[in-house]
């Protein structure tokens, strides 16, 4: 039984006197307790808007947002307002990207993670600050008690990624969506924040949405990888699977720019060629097609549907599957 | 923090001196002077001379100055030529005079700029936002005297529910130990005294309030507006706040910065008093004490209240560079 079911998601900006931008165009995954799922794609292919649209924290001028978000059988986007705000920060929470805008800078640490055990948990200030000092040690914040007092502009960059976290992890929350949570960190600290994350997720059993542009952590992480294109989920897998046989041209492009330790050195990485400018609206064909090494003629003619069982993809002329050794 | 507010005052004397020289000089540069002003056009050039010897006007501008600061320091101010009262007397006078309306008019200001700009930004784009934004410029653009005559010919004179001038009925019985006047009523337990002065302050605070108002809700506006697409809001609005909460603790907190900056300046500019309201509702005030004492030369006068607003303007803006430091630690670094 799946945790989160995001079924043909759509969200269209519009813009008075511009073209509806479609960010995210019908994209459907499931997400089960204890699961870890990636969301993988490049700046702009609708990622982090989708774990935007599920946490309902979409501006609502301008959004259309269509589909449907099932939380634990709840429908999210029919939900009142103030039934959505009782369940974020408590049954589903997210880390953001750049740690430092995330924090408010005038206000202290503590009171950032205790604000949500007071809203939701009903703890008094003083309760609230010892479990706080106590979230802030579980995520590896040395000298907690000094920390709640000082400001994000006190803290490092790792710190204040954990400190969100500590904030994201106040509730115990079933659903955790990461979105990008290491990008502005170096990479040490990359680790030990996937880590801390991994870890969170075995102990706890949150079902973990993990939106990232980067394999690598991918590769550590995940038990299924969706690769979005221009708002559309293009291909879909275990990792395992994704890793050892990519099918689609875009998923093999991406991996063949990561760089990697067992390969010749001297070998040149090949870049995807053009950039996510390119694209075609799915309307017409394939979104993808303009920067597409395996193009066919149909694939400027119509878009490729998403086919296939456990490992799906949208492609007319996808790369030959290797056998797979489990 | 306190080595900060130390220092800070520490350099008003430097100011003070400076401003004292100019300002001596300025006075004195003005056309005309006190014996012209107190006799008259027809004055013959030896009863001039003589007001000037009686003044000491007539000794070299250093001596003058000197003699002044000497006498500043033991608290003497000198006599106004045009009164003849003591120059403390008039300031002790106008100044709570000055201070009631401008903060009348600040509480005006920022009790209804805040919230109208806050919502016109939380409602960007809507009826409400081009209507705050319109009527901010409407605001700015309005003669004070003829908002105030308008303001005076709806609410004393059609309606009457207003008093028309003046800072209180002449005819009440009532006793000032403040010079404060709501605060008098207060103070000797006279209500009648107390709503009477608040009633006296309301059309004229309104009227040197609006432009205060209007820069204010601008302020407000753009301040939030920046605000909102912070990263922060969004990361208050994902851990499920109460919307006060997110207004008051992450909006607002971060957004006052900017209008803080305004209000701290608005009010220094207020205190120095407000010569075209004073004058609209003859409200007896420090802005149109100034201004007759300029028409008379009145040397001490210019001389006491200039450099006393001076001395507010400089505590005002200390005050904003605390509140700064309170709301913003990464000031409290720096």
């Amino acid at each position: 039984m799946s945790l989160l079911k995001v079924e043909e998601l759509s969200v269209v900006f519009r813009q008075r006197g511009r073209e509806d931008v479609r960010a995210v165009d019908g994209v459907s995954f499931s997400v089960a307790p204890g699961e870890t799922v990636g969301l993988v794609g490049e700046s702009g292919c609708g990622k982090s808007v989708t774990s935007l649209a599920v946490m309902g924290l979409l501006p609502r001028r301008g959004v259309l947002v269509e589909g449907s978000i099932a939380f634990d059988g709840t429908e999210l986007l029919t939900l009142p307002a103030d039934k959505l705000r009782t369940l974020r920060g408590r049954d589903m929470a997210i880390v953001f990207q750049d740690p430092m805008s995330s924090l408010n800078p005038v206000v202290p640490i503590g009171v950032q993670v205790t604000e949500v055990l007071v809203r939701h948990r009903g703890l008094s200030s003083g309760e609230a600050r010892a479990e706080a000092a106590e979230l802030l040690r579980r995520v590896g914040i040395p000298d907690p008690a000094r920390r709640l007092r000082e400001y994000p502009h006190q803290l490092s960059g790792g710190m204040r990624q954990r400190a969100l976290i500590a904030a994201a992890l106040a509730c115990s929350p079933r659903l955790l969506i990461a979105d990008e949570p290491t990008t502005a960190l170096d990479v040490t600290i990359q680790a030990q924040i996937l880590e801390l994350l991994k870890g969170l997720v075995a102990d706890t059993g949150t079902a973990l949405v993990l939106i990232t542009h980067d394999l690598g952590v991918v590769a550590g992480m995940c038990d299924t990888v969706h690769v979005m294109y221009s708002g559309r989920i293009v291909e879909r897998a275990s990792r395992h699977e994704l890793f050892a046989s990519p099918r689609h041209p875009y998923t093999a492009g991406l991996l063949a720019s990561v760089p990697r330790l067992d390969r010749p050195r001297g070998e040149r990485l090949e870049p995807i060629q053009g950039s996510p400018r390119d694209t075609l609206p799915w309307s017409r064909g394939c979104a993808f097609a303009p920067r597409c090494r395996n193009r066919v003629d149909e694939c400027a003619r119509a878009a490729p549907e998403l086919h296939g069982g456990s490992h799906s993809l949208r492609c007319f002329n996808p790369i030959e599957a290797k056998a797979v050794n489990r | 923090m306190l080595r900060f507010v130390v220092r800070r005052l520490a350099l008003l004397v430097p100011i003070l001196l400076g401003l004292s020289i100019l300002l001596f000089l300025w006075v004195r540069a003005l056309p005309g002077g006190p014996a012209e002003a107190l006799l008259g056009e027809r004055a013959t050039p030896e009863a001039v001379e003589r007001v000037r010897r009686l003044y000491g006007l007539d000794r070299p501008w250093y001596e003058q100055y000197f003699t002044w600061v000497g006498n500043l320091l033991r608290g003497d101010l000198g006599v106004s030529t045009r009164t003849q009262h003591p120059v403390l007397e008039e300031l002790l006078r106008t100044f709570p005079a000055t201070m009631e309306l401008a903060l009348t008019a600040m509480i005006f200001a920022v009790g209804v700029g805040i919230p109208l700009g806050y919502f016109a930004a939380r409602r960007h784009g809507s009826w409400l936002d081009h209507l705050s934004v319109a009527g901010s410029l409407f605001g700015i653009t309005i003669p004070v005297f003829f908002l105030g005559y308008m303001l005076k010919f709806v609410f004393a004179e059609k309606l009457g529910i207003l008093p028309t001038d003046g800072r209180q009925d002449p005819l009440l019985d009532v006793v000032h130990p403040t010079g404060f006047y709501v605060l008098d009523g207060l103070v000797s337990g006279n209500l009648e005294a107390f709503a009477d002065a608040f009633q006296h302050l309301i059309l004229p605070g309104i009227a040197l309030g609006t432009i205060p108002l209007a820069i204010v809700v601008r302020i407000t506006r753009a301040s939030v507006l920046d605000v909102l697409h912070e990263d922060y809001v969004r990361t208050a609005e994902a851990k499920g706040l109460k919307p006060a909460t997110i207004r008051g603790r992450h909006v607002l907190r971060n957004a006052m910065l900017p209008i803080i900056t305004i209000i701290g300046l608005q009010v220094g500019l207020l205190l120095g008093g407000a010569v075209l309201t004073e004058t609209v509702f003859a409200f007896p005030g420090f802005g149109k004490f100034i201004a007759d004492s300029i028409m008379a030369r009145d040397y001490a006068v210019l001389q006491g209240f200039i450099l006393f607003t001076a001395v507010v303007f400089v505590l005002v803006n200390l005050l904003v560079d605390i509140a700064y430091g309170l709301i913003d630690p990464r000031v409290r670094v720096a």
